[in-house]
């Protein structure tokens, strides 16, 4: 049976950030990086532009072999964890070999969630998450003339965009809630990326759920609760993700929607860790454990876990998860940095140019800024993060940081963290 | 090990806001990638990509797009790749990518390929590009010929010193080191084994030139090519052991001699030398009623050493190792057929009273005040500055970085400021004359 000091499963953001991690403390201890994936590491981020054809499947990658030689990482593809023996640190693979491990890190990030919608198993439907994925779904829009994308999140957003640009598709997007991207932002904001959609002539059905799926012809007619029929011979489900878990089983870790981690990334079992979308860990916000299946989470906390794995002792604690996206619709920008909701004795300012297509807003609380969102406006996400987690006061010029958050934020960066 | 890279250094204190680094990168870049912001107190800061060694631009690009050159430590942008997500804008928290109006795409700086026009036209110097980077890449390669572990205090750049000269001067050398800081750091060794790889031999402090001549004529008469290298202090050099010194230059012996001047006898129990300024505290010129620190000026070593004609005379400085090293290639070179002088200020974080940490920072204010000059010589070209401050600080910038002068009277502080004016003054026209016949 193979033997190793470190083993990580998973081959995306938060697998690559810990071996980077571990090589900076510990240069020569044994690593091996088991994925699932037969590909190099890419990020399921890239995917949409995948389906667009701006990315080339075949450069879409993040690392190359040359990454893992010169990192000293015995880098194995096509290799599916199965079970985990925390007690006697055995990790079990799909095709039954083994690997002994001193510290694992668990970073199978999330996988697509199927809606328990009556009759969807018995329909051809894509989802996106994978390189495959991404280049099937790009086959099947050179073919289709009527699409459903099931969710308004940013994935079905993505990729009813890629949709309607690829020609000759009919979009429609089905969304439960009253607006799309409510993870990330307001209603007023949606509604600006909600035009630009129908302006590009794809359909939204936002406040409608599909009751009901059945076969028709190549593809599928899906009922709407309000009686409607739709149909489609390309059907994309991006209603979420959720960790797929399976390999935990028995292992005694402890996990809820995923695998609970304490702010070093470790779970309840020693020896092994977790980081990134299948990783549980604290919200900046609540305090409590919560996911945050986004791209900046999973290289920080796969960062985190690589420290401490290694035993660095330069290791900050996690600080909490952040809500952050950006996302771009049809050449306009929309950023989102930290939290949406208002609580009580919060101050919310907002700017709003429709002719332009403009949108700014901000949320302050407790003298510290909470959430800022733009629509065509830039600042720096990044500055804004550090604001928000370092807490910083700006009750002594709200008015001026939120007439030119760019320069404001970039004065308080020079002097907080320079 | 890692690769040093060069940089783009920027000094707060020297940056009046003039903005033209702006001018120049938008006029080479098509928009600016550096911005100079106000700070607080009528200050500066900038927002500049830092090149940054475990860059978060680079792990949350999801294309690869982003690259860190670990050769150049620049970190590349790939436009191909580039998706205009804007997700390192987010990941970096120094707003060192962001997003161009004009393009909608991300810009940051790549440093203008190893030669940044920011900084070529700062008017200040406030930015620079720092290149020192070259000689720890050297530097790396070559033997080191000194023992692991030399005992140095802490914070001391005598260590730093010896082991960047020894690799330099490489493995065919002998070394002569006198009583002093050098060989109590270690270098004749401990216990019956020897500090260096290379022979080292511990003479008097009265005969140390002498018998490096001698030796080094001995294996000329064998036919054997090797470079006889003193490292002596200043106590040694120019008191009890100047008459060797004087002696072997005068008659053109091929020897690199270099002093590390830590303005005393530190090895000892910091007793003054001849090196020793006027108004510092030492043990034997201590401060109290009667005594207010040392009450003669230094002796000038290194004018002396020049007015021998010595193939090489040169003044350095640890804070300016760029500087160092090209004296050092050009002294080397020299011994070869002649006498050579490297004459390197030494800061001692325990006798001068400072922090351990300030070392380079103490270096430097004494060339930034003058009180320290950058100059070297050959008999063909005579003397010539090679750094000197645009505008010298006041002394008291250098006298404050430390404990040994904090008790001067501000006569005492006058009168080193004019020996300053006076021997810049001197020196400046040995240069312009020198100048003037080429
Ligand atoms: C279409 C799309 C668009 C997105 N856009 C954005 C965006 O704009 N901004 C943003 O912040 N985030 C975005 N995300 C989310 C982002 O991609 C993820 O948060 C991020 O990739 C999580 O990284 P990770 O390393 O935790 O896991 P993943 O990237 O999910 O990688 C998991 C890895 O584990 C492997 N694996 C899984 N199960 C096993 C197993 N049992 N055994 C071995 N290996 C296994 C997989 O093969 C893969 O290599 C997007 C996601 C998608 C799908």
């Amino acid at each position: 049976m193979d033997a190793t000091q470190y083993l990580i499963v998973g081959s995306s953001h938060a697998a690559i950030e810990a071996v980077n991690a571990i090589r900076l403390h510990d240069a020569e201890g044994s690593l091996t990086l088991a994925t699932k994936d037969s590909q190099l590491p890419y990020s399921p981020t890239v995917l949409p532009y995948v389906v667009s054809g701006r990315s080339s499947p075949d450069r879409a990658f993040l690392r190359d072999d040359n990454f893992f030689a010169r990192q000293k990482v015995d880098f194995r593809r096509g290799c599916a964890l199965s079970a985990l023996d925390p007690q006697r640190k055995l990790a079990r693979f799909a095709d039954g070999s083994e690997i002994a491990f001193d510290k694992i890190l668990l970073a199978t990030g999330a996988a697509p969630v199927r809606p328990p919608i009556p009759g969807l198993d018995t329909v051809p439907c894509h989802v996106l998450r994978t390189l495959d994925d991404a280049t099937g779904l790009r086959a099947a829009s050179g073919r289709a003339r009527r699409a459903v994308v099931l969710g308004g999140g940013l994935v079905g957003m993505h990729a009813a965009e890629n949709l309607v640009e690829a020609g000759q598709v009919e979009v429609t997007i089905v969304e439960m809630n009253s607006q799309v991207m409510g993870g990330y932002f307001d209603a007023t904001a949606a509604a600006l990326i909600e035009k630009a959609f129908a302006a590009h002539g794809a359909r939204l059905l936002t406040g409608h759920k599909v009751v009901a799926a059945a076969p028709a012809g190549q593809g599928a007619v899906l009922a709407l609760d309000n009686g409607e029929n739709l149909e489609a011979d390309l059907l994309l489900v991006a209603v979420g993700v959720q960790p797929d878990l399976g390999y935990l089983n028995g292992s005694g870790v402890a996990c809820q929607a995923g695998i609970l981690v304490d702010d070093t990334m470790q779970t309840s079992a020693a020896g092994v860790w977790a980081a990134g979308d299948c990783a549980q860990a604290r919200n900046f916000f609540t305090g409590t454990n919560t996911l945050n299946a986004i791209l900046p989470a999973a290289a920080e906390q796969g960062r985190i876990a690589g420290m401490a794995m290694a035993g660095d002792s330069d290791l900050k604690p996690y600080r909490g998860g952040v809500p952050l996206n950006t996302y771009r619709f049809f050449g306009h920008h929309a950023l989102s940095v930290g939290n949406g909701d208002a609580p009580p004795g919060a101050e919310v300012m907002t700017r709003l140019d429709e002719a332009q297509g403009r949108y700014l807003k901000a949320i302050f609380h407790e003298d510290c800024l909470r959430g800022i969102f733009a629509i065509d406006e830039f600042f720096d996400g990044g500055v804004m993060w550090e604001l928000i987690r370092r807490r910083i006061d700006l009750s002594a010029m709200r008015e001026r940081f939120f007439a030119d958050p760019l320069a404001a934020g970039r004065e308080l960066m020079s002097q907080h963290w320079r | 090990m890692g690769n040093a890279c060069n940089t783009i250094t920027f000094n707060a204190a020297q940056c009046d806001g003039c903005g033209l680094c702006m001018t120049a990168c938008a006029e080479t870049k098509g928009s600016a990638r550096i911005q100079v912001l106000p700070a607080e107190d009528k200050t500066y800061a900038l927002s500049l990509c830092r090149q940054c060694g475990d860059p978060h631009c680079v792990s949350t690009c999801p294309t690869g797009a982003l690259t860190k050159d670990v050769d150049t430590g620049v970190i590349a942008w790939n436009g191909d790749k580039c998706v205009d997500c804007l997700l390192c804008t987010v990941g970096c928290s120094y707003a060192g990518i962001s997003l161009d109006a004009q393009t909608r795409r991300v810009v940051k700086c790549d440093t203008c390929d190893g030669a940044p026009a920011c900084a070529a036209a700062c008017p200040t110097k406030a930015l620079r590009y720092v290149t020192t980077a070259r000689i720890y890449n050297e530097v790396r390669d070559w033997e080191d010929l000194f023992a692991p572990g030399l005992s140095g205090c802490q914070g001391c750049n005598t260590e730093l010193l010896m082991r960047h000269t020894m690799r330099r001067v490489g493995p065919d050398s002998v070394l002569a080191t006198p009583p002093g800081c050098v060989p109590g750091m270690g270098s004749v060794g401990f216990n019956g084994l020897a500090g260096t790889k290379v022979p080292v031999f511990h003479p008097l402090l009265t005969n140390t030139a002498a018998m490096l001549a001698g030796v080094k004529r001995q294996y000329n008469r064998l036919g054997r090519e090797v470079t006889a290298i003193a490292i002596a202090g200043d106590g040694g050099a120019a008191d009890v052991g100047f008459q060797s010194l004087s002696g072997a230059a005068e008659r053109g012996e091929q020897m690199l001699f270099m002093v590390i001047d830590n303005e005393g006898y530190m090895n000892t129990g910091m007793q003054r030398s001849g090196c020793t300024p006027f108004g510092a505290w030492t043990s034997t010129t201590p401060v109290g009623p009667e005594s207010r620190g040392k009450s003669q000026d230094a002796k000038n070593l290194p004018l002396i050493m020049m007015q021998h004609r010595c193939a090489y005379v040169a003044t350095a400085s640890t804070a300016y190792m760029e500087d160092f090293y090209d004296k050092l290639d050009r002294a080397i070179q020299a011994a070869k057929t002649g006498f050579a002088y490297l004459h390197v200020y030494s800061p001692c974080t325990t006798g001068w009273r400072f922090p351990a940490d300030q070392n380079m920072e103490v270096a430097r204010k004494a060339v930034e005040t003058n009180f320290v000059l950058l100059w070297e010589y050959t008999p063909g070209q005579g003397l010539r500055f090679t750094h000197a401050p645009d505008n010298p600080l006041p002394v008291t910038a250098y006298l404050k970085v430390m404990g040994r002068f904090r008790h001067l009277s501000p006569e005492q502080i006058s009168h080193i400021q004019n020996k300053i004016e006076e021997n810049s003054a001197f020196v400046t026209s040995l240069a312009q004359s020198a100048a003037a016949q080429a």
